[in-house]
């Protein structure tokens, strides 16, 4: 599934980042890469961007580009 | 004692990594903030002497990684190549170690001499994420300081082994390096081989990091590779190409996408052995802060009440020191004319030099407490929540989130506004905020409605007013979108921003922020705008003698003495109204003398020569001369018509509405003014900003031409259009 599908308050592993150019690298850059766990913090009051939990960190990106990253979901373990 | 040697230190860091506390801790208040060149990027630079030494420090800007996707990161990237400063200190913010150590890589693989400062480890710790720091020292070869920016601690440590770096013989055998995946590595020792064998002595670049940048496809290594290394270049890069399409089929992905990610791989491997976390529950004030300030539904009335204060505090606090250097400079000047001689010298310094910089001074308060407010914002950590909730709204018109702040701001006053780009990361993203912001209705202008819209709407003016504005916003977003699909055109910068936590600001470090901004537009303006005063004191002030239509000293001197006659002759009580007659007489000569001179002066002929281009915009040439002079200040509009219409200095209030309600004017030509002098060319100090700000001379005459035209058909729309429907 998308990354942009997942609710707030779940976690994805990242299988793919799409799109292309400057933008895809960017992502990666920052450490969204295969394999890396990220939660969903919130989403902003106007449902876009998004803020998201990565690698301890708080990153905030728009839901078209997170609709380029593929994450498959993890299911919640209390 | 042994020889001063100056040295040079290079910081390096993630944004919010506490970089720039750090400098602030090291620099103190001996920086030198510019520009880097030819970029509107900030460059801070201090000079010290620590240890013996002479230290220069140089503040790189704030990256996450040294691609060249923004400028930011070339010029950084380009500073280390270019520069080679003796020793770069990466700033690693512990609780983001991983995260840091992409930066720090690509550092260690340019082969330079870098020191890591492991900053806010307490904090990391405190949260349960411990280092090891030896570790981490060995494992990339590479000296670790702890520091704790904000609590100024390890400073002299890190300089002490920054010195020690500097002073060390360069180490050749660094093998210490990011290991790529087999294909990878394989792809970069030939590049290196190739580049050793047929263009070592052409290129000055470490020929492993070249054939990495090569294999990455790096448009700007590509370019120079190419210059300096003539034919054999050529080859090497068809070589490589062929290379990249053989990894390619390989992988299934761009090499630079695999080679990201062994990076990240290779990280990986790093945290596992010096990073231990104890997962600890903790409380995240931050996130707790969040719940509060980006909550779904307070979250915007939040930020909606912290934009009115913080505009509050520019504008109407910033009314009161205004006011004394208001009167200051009134002050200035009356002194001036009291103790010089009548003379053509006094004219020049009153009414041009201390005039017209005394009116651009008088923007100082508000430039202050607005880069205080912003640098509050900014440091807190605020400002990125605030993009975060408005991102939404402002991606409409193609703009990033954080626009907004300085387009909000062009409604007090577009130099503080224009100078508040400087917090958009992206360059074409500030241009086209400042190329809109001006559209914004700025305080200087409502003067001028107020008069227009007083007088001819009367009981409508208040909505006459809010439609300008209205207007403007309008016509700033529909700029905007033409602008990011014509001239501007290319991706949106993606919103890919950390949201960093929440931390009290230290008051030194906002100091520091708001003084150098302020220091700048001082000391940069103050040229421009001395010149351009002088040239428009000049237009208005020539020719010294004007060949009046009438002979207004005579008939001055008649009236004077024919009144006199009549004093002398009437009765006590008669006598006082006389001579108020008398002064009411010679006074409106005056203004009839003052008005001529206006017209005939450079800046009336201009006005008048120019007046049929307004014409069918339903302007007269008083109209024209006054608008030529708003180009000075907007607000100018209003006193310039005073003038032609000979009121100035009128007891009477309303005279100037009288004056204008007999005069030609109509309702529809005051509405197509109004529309004029709501977007027309900027004033002086804001083009000056502009010129500062974009770093460009071409895109501030283009903000220019492009304001005054879409004022020019706007305002025709409005009288034409309004004459069709039979307005007037």
């Amino acid at each position: 599934m998308l990354l942009s599908e997942l609710k707030e308050g779940e976690t994805g592993i990242i299988v793919r980042v799409g799109g292309n150019g400057a933008l895809r690298r960017r992502i990666l850059e920052m450490g969204i890469v295969k394999g890396t766990k990220i939660y969903i913090d919130k989403y902003a009051p106007l449902k876009d961007p998004l803020e998201l939990i990565v690698k301890n960190y708080h990153i905030s990106l728009r839901v078209e580009e997170a609709a380029q990253i593929t994450v498959e979901k993890v299911q919640q373990q209390d | 004692m042994p020889e001063k040697k100056t040295i040079t230190i290079a910081l390096a860091g993630n944004p919010n990594s506490g970089k720039t506390t750090i400098f602030n801790n090291l620099t103190g208040t001996r920086q030198k903030v510019g520009n880097w060149p030819g970029v509107t990027v900030e460059k801070k630079e201090g000079l010290i002497q620590k240890f013996g030494y002479d230290l220069k420090i140089v503040d790189l800007p704030g990256t996450y990684s040294l691609t060249p996707y923004s400028i930011e990161e070339i010029v950084a990237r380009d500073f280390v190549l270019e520069e080679s400063p003796d020793v770069i200190i990466d700033i690693i913010d512990a609780s983001n170690l991983e995260r840091s150590l992409y930066l720090a890589t690509q550092l260690r693989e340019i082969d330079c001499r870098v020191l890591f400062a492991l900053n806010m480890a307490d904090l990391a710790s405190s949260h349960g994420t411990k280092i090891d720091a030896g570790k981490l020292s060995d494992l990339l070869d590479v000296p670790v300081v702890f520091t704790v920016g904000n609590r100024n601690e390890g400073m002299d440590n890190l300089i002490k082994e920054a010195i020690k770096l500097a002073e060390s013989s360069p180490d050749t055998s660094n093998n210490r390096n990011v290991k790529y995946s087999k294909d990878i590595e394989n792809a970069i020792s030939k590049i290196q081989e190739l580049i050793e064998r047929k263009a070592a002595e052409k290129v000055n670049y470490k020929s492993r990091w070249t054939a990495i940048k090569l294999l990455e496809n790096d448009k700007i290594v590509k370019e120079r590779f190419a210059d300096k290394a003539g034919i054999p270049g050529q080859e090497i890069l068809k070589e490589t190409e062929v290379l990249r399409k053989y990894l390619l089929s390989t992988f299934d992905e761009d090499s630079e996408i695999v080679m990201t990610d062994d990076r990240y791989g290779f990280i990986a491997g790093i945290i596992k052995e010096v990073q231990t976390t104890t997962v600890k529950q903790r409380v995240d004030v931050s996130r707790n802060i969040d719940l509060v300030l980006t909550n779904r539904f307070i979250g915007f009335p939040i930020f909606i009440f912290f934009i009115w204060a913080m505009f509050q505090i520019t504008f109407n606090l910033g009314a009161y020191p205004m006011d004394w250097i208001d009167s200051g400079v009134a002050l200035l000047s009356s002194y001036a004319g009291s103790i010089l001689p009548e003379s053509l010298f006094k004219d020049l310094l009153i009414n041009g030099i201390i005039g017209g910089v005394g009116s651009v001074i008088v923007f100082l308060p508000n430039i202050l407490i607005l880069f205080f407010c912003i640098a509050l914002l900014e440091d807190t950590g605020y400002m990125a929540r605030a993009a975060f909730i408005m991102d939404k709204i402002m991606h409409l018109i193609g703009l990033h989130g954080k626009s907004f702040i300085p387009m909000l701001m062009g409604f007090g006053c577009n130099v503080p506004a224009i100078m508040a780009t400087r917090t958009l990361e992206s360059e074409k993203d500030r241009i086209l905020t400042i190329l809109i912001t001006p559209f914004m209705s700025c305080s200087a202008k409502l003067p001028v409605y107020i008069v227009l819209a007083g007088t001819f709407f009367a009981a409508k003016a208040g909505n006459v007013i809010f439609s300008l504005y209205l207007l403007g916003i309008l016509i700033s977003i529909i700029s905007g979108r033409l602008f990011r699909s014509t001239l501007l055109k290319g991706i949106d910068a993606p919103f890919v921003m950390e949201l960093p936590p929440y931390r009290i600001p230290m008051l030194r470090s906002l100091m520091i922020h708001m003084w150098d901004r302020s220091k700048m537009f001082l000391r940069r303006m103050g040229g421009v705008i001395l010149i351009g005063s002088v040239i428009v004191w000049a237009l208005s002030a020539f020719p010294r003698n004007v060949e009046y239509s009438r002979d207004y000293s005579s008939e001055i001197k008649q009236a004077d003495e024919s009144f006199n006659i009549k004093i002398a002759v009437a009765d006590e009580k008669d006598k006082e109204i006389l001579k108020t007659e008398k002064i009411a007489a010679v006074s409106e000569m005056e203004k009839l003398m003052s008005a001529e001179k206006t017209e005939k002066s450079y800046m009336g002929r201009i006005g008048k020569w120019i007046s049929p281009v307004f014409e069918p915009i339903g302007i007269d040439w008083r109209g024209s001369v006054s608008l030529l002079t708003g180009f000075f200040a907007k607000e100018i509009v209003v006193s310039t018509l005073g003038v032609l219409y000979s009121t100035e200095g009128s007891d009477d209030k309303d005279a100037l509405t009288n004056a204008l309600k007999s005069s030609e004017m109509t309702n529809l030509s005051a509405l197509s003014m109004m529309v004029f002098v709501l977007l027309y060319l900027p004033c002086l100090a804001t083009i000056a900003t502009i010129r500062k700000e974009t770093a460009s001379f071409k895109w501030t005459v283009f903000s220019i031409i492009y304001s005054t035209s879409v004022a020019w058909v706007a305002s025709f729309c409005v009288f034409q259009g309004g004459k069709l429907l039979g307005l007037q």
